[in-house]
């Protein structure tokens, strides 16, 4: 078998493809959070919370209602976006004028209890959830193994980055959403509904969030706190693309997944920590992160 | 016409009222410093150094918080770090006094708060609390792989030791007045801090950052202190706290720590001085209530709910909101 600086080559490959699959769901994440903090200039500590929701959504609505995977792909986000809107609305919407630190400080709040309140009722232990039956198996490639629901993932997840991509940059929503980042009183002057808005924002970062948790509920353990731990990692992925661009988010979501994956085959002890480490370097020669416009 | 009021006048009022501010403050302090040194014969001793290694940290993190105006999302990394050197240190070398051990971990967690604020300090607002929360994360994962820590058990028997070499603190009541002397001369220190001149700078970073760089301060360097002071004495509570407990775990070292102390200050009222000790008993003691009733699953969704709830209704906090009180209706 081929070998590559002394490993195998389909177990590089096999954890290069994790870490692409890794990457995804930074990226999904870390997409979210963009969208939500150039209109809302608040940093979503729900987020993690919002992406557990969708996978237990999933898991929930499979077990007591029979719904299937490609009903929970589109019911499961529209649900927990719908909770997003809810929380904006009823929560955030009463602190705007404050310090941004306040609304971020409420949606960590809002995240303890949510994790909380699902912790007592599902245990920590985690739910089982099968792949659909399409998706069983996979195909082998010569020199390494995939499965189809792991390129599934990865087909999914740069559709979904590249279409929020498109809107953003592309549509005429998008262009009353980066209007509303660059001066949303004037916004509201031309008569556009900012509160509403910031609603629909604050809701679609959120489905983002959870659909990133639909795809995961078949491969990761679904548990009430499995958004806290992918969270933390997901914010020093955002410290070192920079909240500059959407673009930037979705790179560097993947490229550090990739990393990640790259140290689980050649020193595994820091494959955990490595994100982190890299964090450290770019606040060391690049403070304002790799993709980042402030100063 | 009349006499306009004459400048010495004024001054005298002033003077006047800022002394009779003093005096009330003096009384305040000195019933709370009776109270404390009386409690350990009403109460257990050992809630209650618990719940002065909590104020201190928390006094710790509002220094940082309530004063300069850094949210900190990383603290529990000075916690634990303090905790598990002191626990480290008293464990293996039986030379130790305890106020080495202690000083020791003080000493590390110090270093380290350096560390995390040289790498932060040149991120403002939102991802200063992002760079904060992953470096405590880096942190966490290097206890859970340290083989010293005892990964997810904990380290456990600490021996508690002699003060000085003389005073044993396998006594509660010994131990009680040891912290209680520290926690007092730490929030006397902040006291000091907080109204010298480099404090009044430090609120003036909070308030508006620009107008302190344009009046030629340095601004970074003013924040990275704060936030050393700041790490120490977090260390210290930690450092404190193993020694009380005996034991030291990864508890500390968790991002839920780091939301706690945030929770404690912001319930007692930040940016003021009793605000955070205050904060700190009210969650400690809610923490423990509902450990014994019927709520004791409960403990983490309803400290969620308390959040949620002062940042909505009460942001100045307990503190803050009576201040508050008192100013509007005592004109």
């Amino acid at each position: 078998m081929s070998m590559i600086f002394g490993v195998p080559l389909a177990v590089l490959a096999g954890q290069l493809l994790i870490g692409v699959i890794n990457g995804a769901f930074y990226a999904l994440l870390s997409l979210g959070l963009a969208v939500i903090f150039g209109l809302l200039k608040i940093i979503n500590f729900a987020h993690g919370a919002m992406y557990m929701l969708g996978a237990m959504a999933t898991v929930i609505l499979f077990d007591t209602l029979g719904v299937n995977y490609w009903v929970a792909l589109f019911l499961a986000p529209l649900l927990v976006g719908a909770v997003g809107v809810l929380i904006e609305y009823f929560l955030l919407r009463r602190i705007a004028g404050q310090d941004h630190i306040y609304s971020l400080l409420l949606t960590f709040g809002t995240a303890l209890l949510i994790q909380g309140v699902l912790t007592n009722i599902y245990g920590v232990s985690g739910l089982r959830y099968s792949m659909p039956d399409l998706f069983k198996g996979g195909m082998n490639l010569g020199f390494m193994f995939l499965p189809y629901y792991r390129a599934w993932v990865i087909v999914m997840a740069l559709v979904v980055c590249f279409g929020t991509w498109f809107m953003i940059e592309k549509t005429k929503l998008g262009a009353y959403l980066r209007a509303g980042t660059e001066d949303s009183q004037l916004m509201q002057g031309f008569g556009i509904n900012v509160p509403l808005l910031i609603s629909l924002t604050y809701g679609f970062g959120i489905m983002l969030a959870a659909f990133a948790g639909v795809l995961a509920a078949p491969i990761y353990s679904v548990t009430p706190v499995m958004g806290s731990h992918i969270l933390i990692t997901v914010f020093a992925v955002v410290v070192i693309g920079g909240m500059g661009s959407i673009g930037g988010a979705i790179i560097t979501g993947i490229l550090m997944g990739v990393i990640e994956g790259l140290t689980k085959t050649f020193y595994p002890p820091a494959s955990t920590a490595v994100i982190f480490l890299v964090m450290v370097v770019v606040l060391m020669f690049r403070p304002a992160g790799l993709f980042g416009k402030e100063a | 016409m009349n006499q306009p009021f004459n400048q010495a006048d004024i001054h005298k009022a002033i003077l006047e009222q800022q002394k009779a501010e003093g005096r009330k403050k003096m009384i305040i302090n000195g019933v709370l410093l009776l109270l404390l040194l009386a409690a350990p014969f009403v109460m257990y001793p050992v809630f209650l150094m618990k719940i002065l290694c909590f104020a201190l940290f928390a006094v710790a993190f509002n220094l940082l918080f309530g004063f300069t105006g850094l949210l900190s999302f990383g603290h529990a990394a000075f916690l634990a770090t303090g905790g598990y050197t002191t626990g480290y240190l008293l464990s293996n070398f039986s030379g130790l006094t305890t106020e080495m051990g202690i000083i020791a971990g003080t000493a590390l967690a110090t270093l380290l708060g350096f560390a995390f604020a040289l790498l932060s300090i040149r991120r403002q607002g939102i991802y200063f609390a992002m760079v904060t929360l992953a470096l405590a994360q880096l942190v966490f994962f290097f206890f859970v792989q340290s083989s010293f820590t005892g990964g997810e058990d904990g380290m456990h028997g600490i021996p508690r030791g002699e003060l000085f070499g003389l005073i044993s603190l396998e006594n509660n009541l010994n131990m009680y007045y040891f912290v209680l002397a520290v926690f007092i001369a730490c929030y006397l220190l902040v006291q000091r801090i907080v109204s010298s001149p480099y404090g009044q700078v430090l609120k003036s970073i909070k308030q508006n950052e620009p107008r302190a760089v344009s009046l030629g301060y340095n601004v970074h360097r003013y924040k990275i202190l704060a936030f050393v002071i700041s790490a120490a004495l977090a260390g210290l509570a930690g450092s404190m706290k193993s020694v009380v407990f005996q034991l030291a775990s990864l508890n500390d070292a968790h991002w839920h720590m780091s939301g706690e102390v945030i929770l404690m200050t912001l319930v007692g009222g930040m940016g003021t001085l009793l605000g955070p000790v205050i904060g700190a008993t009210f969650v400690v003691n809610l923490e423990y209530q509902l450990s014994q009733g019927p709520l004791r699953d409960w403990v983490d969704p309803i400290l969620g709910g308390v959040f949620v709830l002062t940042v909505l209704a009460f942001r100045s906090g307990i503190v803050g909101e009576i201040q508050k009180f008192f100013r509007k209706n005592m004109g």
